[in-house]
């Protein structure tokens, strides 16, 4: 295995909860309670769980765009987490990080040559000064984006294209780890494979290592090569992908793959279903001994009282690690290996470059609604409404792809 | 006279308009058209949409942003606004009856008894200022006109019924006080409260966690099978729809490109728009895939482009593509697609 880049070691966020009038602490929400693992050169690590278990205080922690409560990000050696000011800036430029949102992320006033460039801004010794402009240009050519576009503004562009200059700007200053935090789950289903082929593209290219947060199971099957399950602040397993899809040994891992849906109607009723019962406790007040136990049908006695650590268990073929008391293989997904297969050409998009057609069509009802809006200063007007109609739901931010 | 009389919420709807299924058919869309009128254009969100609705059935109506599937879903329920929607063609019958052409209170009634809905997000669906219990209770006094005290003793059946654990102690509880999960029973527990023919859920779980996903798809199964609801699923989701749909529409820029069982929809896709989709979602079982992107984006509905709406992502688009709409046509008996070339792609 290559060379360990990233190492976090027991890292712990928790927050305060505030009260009365005095402000005094009344408790303390562990959002991160002890996560501990390794990054190597090159690798994908996925990181799953269900909202509210942490993973994206995780990836911030990993950024340090939150200081840990206790623990240590460990960087080529060197412990990021009490790194002074300028050794942090000059380390963020080998961690870089891309997030979920591509419409609130990137500043709706820059344009994206001004966004893509800002990190030379920053670190002035990366590009010479008069040479970032054919950097940025560079950059977008590399994520699949029109370089002629580079004086354009975010609204002019999908959400896929946004999450394209999310990348971008993550990668503009060559880092070594990339920070993932839900990258694809704002993007219609077309679009994602866009951007997930782009992110594989990026890493065969740059030998970037990923640290790939989101909660479907499934897309972090395809890109992770190894995958960690976080329950409530902790890492409930963590393995090989394979180890930890076809044979987990921890009942939340297990649980959770089974409430995946399979788009296969053949295996309809087929499959191996365990329907948990409640919902996450909150991280305020986490249970005792296993935080799983409340939730879970092997809980014994020995669950409430004492916490399981995270160590190597038997999986059935080999062994990989789980933080489960009775930690036992089951299959819950029988897996294919379809590396042989090739898709029908017909039908695949080869090149991952998408702007002949974005020119042609770069505004949606959405933009224009409220370009109406601002144009005609007319508050009264719906353009909020018309949106809301096309829309899936209010607040829902996805559908500016169409 | 009472005051009884004169308000409408008196009324109970049965016995006023009745509907009958002939031969179990709920409910026709035939030919919609909806537009929207903006300042900037008109934008076509629905571009002559057919299909029907039998009890006990479940239709999935698979799309992605923009294609107009939840325009589909508000223009049946009557809750489109109107402008900036026009409707300019089609019709939506219920039981033999358009809906379209109903007068304002008769179609009314038909929401909540006859068809209701469920949406994505029941936080900002519930009202924050009034308890769950009164919400659902309001069913029963504005359409059956029963007393609070009976009413609340329903609502408390039907989150009963919904797994809602201590319904009694939790009917006075306000909609910020349960999880995701919970509340979107509560919603569902308002949907059914009138035993509606026809459930429509706009992307019922989408907002939800994949462990909660799978308790209210299982829940909405077991609801629709012990009434014989027919059950409108307008979702993105390909794994939900394998799971819980038996006839699959397929839309793309407003028109419907596919219709099929879901058996055969999966196995041998018919138009090259929803075997993309198919082939550029990662699975769970499956490994070392290779993902198929689509490429490029939906058109804008503004200027939908001539001929097929597909054909500027389309690789196996032709001339006859670019100039030529194909229309939504059987390809093989009980299949519909609308490809110039469908027959090739059913066989590929």
């Amino acid at each position: 295995m290559p060379e360990v880049i990233l190492s976090a070691q027991e890292l712990v966020k928790h927050y305060p909860i505030k009260k009365g009038v005095l402000r005094r602490t009344a408790g303390q929400v562990k959002a991160v309670d002890g996560v501990s693992f390794d990054l190597h050169k090159g690798e994908t690590l996925g990181i799953v769980g269900e909202s509210g278990c942490g993973k994206s205080t995780l990836g911030r922690l990993l950024m340090r765009l939150e200081e840990p409560t206790a623990g240590k990000v460990i960087f080529e050696g060197a412990d990021w987490s009490s790194a002074s000011g300028r050794e942090m800036r000059r380390m963020r430029r080998d961690i870089q990080i891309v997030f979920q949102d591509p419409y609130t992320s990137l500043n709706p006033r820059m344009t994206v040559g001004d966004i893509i460039g800002e990190p030379f801004e920053i670190h002035k010794d990366v590009v010479p000064k008069g040479g970032r402009r054919r950097r940025v240009q560079e950059l977008l050519d590399l994520v699949g984006l029109n370089p002629e576009h580079i004086n354009r503004y975010p609204h002019q562009f999908s959400g896929g294209q946004r999450q394209r200059i999310g990348i971008a700007r993550g990668i503009a200053l060559n880092p070594k780890v990339l920070v993932c935090d839900e990258p694809v789950s704002a993007l219609d289903v077309s679009v994602q494979a866009q951007v997930v082929n782009l992110m594989e593209k990026l890493q065969d290219e740059l030998g970037l290592a990923y640290v790939f947060i989101a909660h479907d199971l499934s897309v972090v099957r395809h890109i992770s090569d190894r995958v960690g399950v976080m329950y409530l602040g902790r890492m409930a397993e963590l393995g090989e992908e394979d180890e930890v899809y076809s044979r987990p040994t921890h009942p939340y891992t297990q649980a959770l793959l089974s409430a995946v849906p399979v788009p296969d109607p053949t295996l309809r009723g087929k499959r191996d279903q365990i329907v948990l019962v409640g919902d996450v406790p909150s991280p305020a007040n986490p249970p005792s001994g296993c935080r799983f136990h409340t939730r879970c049908w092997k809980a014994q006695e020995l669950c409430s009282q004492e916490e399981p650590q995270l160590e190597m268990r038997a999986d059935g073929a080999g062994e990989h690690l789980s933080a489960c008391h009775f930690a036992e293989p089951r299959t819950i997904v029988e897996t294919v290996d379809v590396s042989d297969l090739e898709p029908d050409a017909r039908f695949v998009a080869t090149d991952l470059r998408d702007d002949a057609l974005a020119a042609d069509a770069p505004v949606d009802l959405d933009q224009m609604a409220e370009r109406s809006g601002q144009l005609h200063g007319d508050a009264g007007y719906a353009p909020q409404e018309v949106t809301r109609l096309i829309d899936e739901q209010p607040g829902d931010h996805r559908p500016s792809d169409g | 006279m009472t005051t009884q009389d004169t308000k409408p919420r008196s009324k109970t709807s049965g016995s006023q308009f009745s509907y009958t299924p002939q031969d179990g058919l709920l409910l026709e869309v035939e030919d919609l058209f909806v537009e929207f009128h903006t300042r900037d254009g008109v934008a076509t969100a629905i571009n002559g949409v057919s299909f029907n609705l039998h009890q006990g059935e479940s239709l999935a109506i698979l799309g992605e942003s923009g294609s107009g599937k939840s325009v589909t879903a508000q223009a049946v329920m009557g809750i489109l606004d109107m402008p900036p929607a026009v409707i300019p063609a089609g019709h939506i019958r219920y039981c033999g009856q358009d809906l379209l052409s109903m007068p304002d209170e008769q179609r009314r009634l038909t929401r909540g008894p006859e068809i209701s809905m469920i949406f994505q997000d029941a936080l900002s669906s519930l009202n924050p200022v009034f308890p769950v219990g009164w919400q659902i209770a309001e069913m029963f006094r504005t359409h059956r006109g029963m007393n609070k005290s009976d009413a609340i003793e329903q609502a408390i059946q039907l989150m009963e019924r919904v797994s809602i654990p201590a319904a009694r102690e939790r009917v006075k509880a306000y909609p910020h006080q349960f999880s995701g999960g919970m509340r979107q029973r509560i919603m569902i527990a308002m949907a059914i409260a009138l035993d509606p023919a026809v459930l429509i859920a706009d992307e019922p779980t989408t907002a939800l966690d994949v462990t909660v996903q799978a308790q209210i798809m299982a829940l909405l199964q077991e609801l629709q099978e012990e009434r014989q609801m027919g059950l409108i699923l307008i979702t993105h989701d390909l794994g939900v729809v394998a799971d819980v749909a038996d006839r699959i529409a397929v839309m793309y820029a407003g028109r419907l490109v596919e219709t099929a069982t879901v058996h055969e929809l999966y196995a041998s896709p018919a138009h090259p728009y929803t075997r993309g989709l198919l082939e550029s979602i990662p699975r769970l079982d499956q490994k070392g895939q290779t993902l198929a992107a689509i490429g490029g984006l939906p058109p804008n509905l503004m200027r939908i482009p001539p001929g097929c709406p597909f054909n500027p992502r389309c690789r196996m688009a032709q001339d006859v593509c670019r100039t030529d709409l194909p229309p939504l046509r059987e390809v093989v008996p009980g299949r519909f697609s609308a490809c110039h070339f469908a027959e090739e792609v059913i066989n590929a």
